[in-house]
């Protein structure tokens, strides 16, 4: 499967010129760039690990693919997303946020059903990957 | 216009307050001269006197009969501050274009609404007073909700940015879908559609408006269902989903009943209708808010009164009440699909449902500056007749933070819905992603759409199916102050 997370996964992976543009348009918007990357790519794991703060003081798209380049080297069967802050009053959260590096099979979720009281299911959502320890689930 | 001299008001006692009627004008209601506090309540009305009527006496009345005015003369008026608790009218302007019609600025003091209380504020300000015979038609254009009346209310209960980070879901619209038909399935038939709809790609299904608890579907058959259809999906995407549940009921204590059952099945979000009513409303929001659910609003009722230009409230009133009754989405407008909607007017709509501060826009119906001081923002959602086709004039005029609901769009498509959803969704990605690129879109939208559906079998598909189908009728609700009428698309 190939998790959906993130606002270009429907599109096919983006080339680095692709994502340059994109940060370039983040950068002219005044937004804060980051990287994080996980290893558990459960929906509602809010809090992937952080490649270095976001790059509030960056302007150059070129230095930022180049912190890029460093976070898929250290991290290569990984997720890793591109973050942009926003710091304006009223917003001060994300802006954007897609996938730009996958591990190269996606097993996928397994969905478990406890039947409980009357017709109610209790759903638990859980990534095959996750019965190994972190830093093993995609090698 | 008659001389200033006849429209003064009466100051003296014995004179004011003899008994017998007299014109509102003269009662305290036209005060030319008053500047309003920065705690007063505006309201704009477009006024239509009957033939004959003088327009300041027309609008005095107005503002007369939404504060402190019966039809005569009463004595009791001076056991009380009256003359503050009086609404003032202090401006009157002829429409653009529209002989016979007059817009009516009016104050009213703050002490005058219950805070926290849309029915108070509506039940002054819209209550008697559209009945009033000597007006033809009476129309409330738009209000400025002082910063004070404002913070009186917690506004939504989520809002978009929470929203957003709630769902994990940042730089596109977000997309939806109205389960279709809207009315007959059974609850199995239609959890299959919510499946196929959110696996193939969409953030969201809905529940129509009228699909609360049926023969053919009991409410809580529905709700489970849907969230079988849910949870499947969100395991086969990895992706965070929702179905607004629908808890419109015929009592409050039913629709808490629902709510509560779909807070127990884990769903993330709930939908009400208008016509449930502004008390109701607020009763939701703050369920909402204490339950870390999302309120969907379905402005379902709403063109009986904001349609015609003449007679009624617009919509960005409504929208204006909605954003402090706490609602997260409600609908308001697609521009390009089948309902009505004048492109500068909706984008009015938008302004006031996402933005923190309004200044004066004419252009786009806006005639008040209004300071939502940090009111969380309401999500607009766009609906109705809307295909991705347009998907470039979409992100053009309605930007990110919307939701697209494609019902028709997405389970009409030849393939079937997870293909229609597909569709949608690589639509969407492929345009926001040229836009973010430097793209013209207006212009390469159609080159955008066609390059993507090189790839996606899908997307042309639906291009081929409904690449033409276009919605051009003349909007009703239209702006007063352009220069010339606007194209609906």
């Amino acid at each position: 499967m190939r998790i959906t997370q993130g606002c270009f996964s429907f599109l096919p992976d983006l080339t680095d010129t692709q994502i340059a543009k994109q940060i370039q348009y983040c950068l002219d918007n005044g937004w804060a760039v980051s990287f994080e990357y996980t290893d558990d790519p459960h929906p509602r794991n809010t809090y992937w690990e952080m490649w270095g703060h976001p790059m509030f003081d960056i302007r150059d798209a070129k230095a930022v693919m180049g912190e890029l380049a460093e976070c898929r080297r250290m991290h290569e069967e990984c997720y890793i997303r591109l973050c942009a802050f926003d710091s304006t009053h009223t917003w001060e959260s994300l802006r954007i946020s897609f996938i730009v590096q996958r591990p190269s099979q996606e097993p996928g979720f397994m969905l478990t059903r406890q039947e409980t009281g009357g017709r109610n299911i209790r759903y638990e959502t859980r990534a095959y990957v996750v019965e190994k320890p972190e830093g093993e689930r995609y090698v | 216009m008659d001389t200033p001299v006849i429209n003064l008001p009466v100051v003296d006692g014995n004179s004011r307050y003899r008994a017998g009627v007299m014109e509102y004008r003269k009662m305290g209601y036209w005060e030319p001269d008053y500047e309003p506090k920065i705690t007063d309540v505006i309201a704009l009305f477009r006024v239509t006197p009957q033939d004959g009527v003088d327009p300041i006496e027309a609008a005095a009345a107005v503002a007369g009969e939404s504060s402190t005015a019966t039809w005569t003369v009463v004595w009791t008026d001076r056991l009380t501050a009256c003359e503050k608790y009086r609404a003032k009218c202090f401006r009157v302007d002829p429409v653009p274009n529209a002989p016979g019609s007059h817009f009516a600025y009016i104050a009213y003091d703050l002490d005058l609404f219950e805070p926290g209380s849309i029915a108070n504020l509506t039940a002054s300000i819209i209550g008697n007073v559209f009945g009033f015979k000597p007006l033809k038609a009476l129309r409330l254009e738009d209000m400025r909700l002082p910063v004070a009346y404002v913070k009186t209310f917690d506004g939504p209960a989520t809002g978009i940015v929470v929203e957003r980070e709630r769902l994990d879901k940042f730089g596109r619209p977000l997309l939806g879908a109205t389960v279709k038909p809207k009315l007959g399935l059974s609850g199995r038939n239609y959890g299959r559609v919510v499946y196929e709809a959110l696996k193939g790609g969409l953030d969201f299904t809905k529940d129509d408006e009228n699909i609360n608890s049926q023969p053919f579907m009991h409410w809580r058959d529905r709700y489970l269902y849907c969230m079988e259809a849910v949870n499947k999906a969100q395991a086969a995407t990895g992706e965070v989903k929702g179905t607004y549940l629908n808890v419109t009921a015929g009592t409050m204590e039913e629709m808490y009943k629902r709510a509560e059952f779909a807070k127990e099945l884990g769903s993330t979000i709930v939908m009400i209708d208008l016509i449930i009513g502004y008390t109701a409303i607020e009763s939701m929001s703050k369920w909402c808010r204490q339950n870390d659910m999302i309120l969907h609003l379905h402005r379902a009722g709403h063109g009986t009164y904001t349609r015609q230009k003449t007679h009624g409230v617009s919509f960005r009133v409504i929208a204006k009440w909605m954003r402090l009754a706490g609602v997260d989405h409600i609908h308001a407008g697609t521009v390009v699909g089948k309902l009505e909607g004048d492109p500068k007017t909706t984008a009015g709509f938008y302004d006031i449902l996402r933005e923190d501060k309004n200044p004066v826009c004419l252009e786009h119906g806006v005639f008040f500056e209004q300071d939502w001081a940090s009111t969380r923002k309401v999500m607009p959602v766009a609906s109705g007749g809307i295909h991705l086709g347009q998907m470039h004039e979409l992100l053009h005029l309605l930007k990110d933070d919307v939701i697209l609901q494609f019902g028709g769009g997405t389970i009409g498509h030849p393939l079937g819905i997870a293909a229609g959803a597909t569709a949608n969704r690589v639509a969407l990605e492929a345009m926001v992603l040229a836009r973010n690129e430097g793209r013209d879109i207006m212009r390469e939208g159609p080159d955008i759409l066609n390059e993507a559906g090189k790839w996606c079998l899908p997307l042309r598909q639906a291009l081929d199916t409904w690449g033409d189908v276009t919605f051009n009728y003349a909007s009703t609700d239209t702006p007063d102050f352009v220069p010339s009428a606007t194209p609906a698309y």
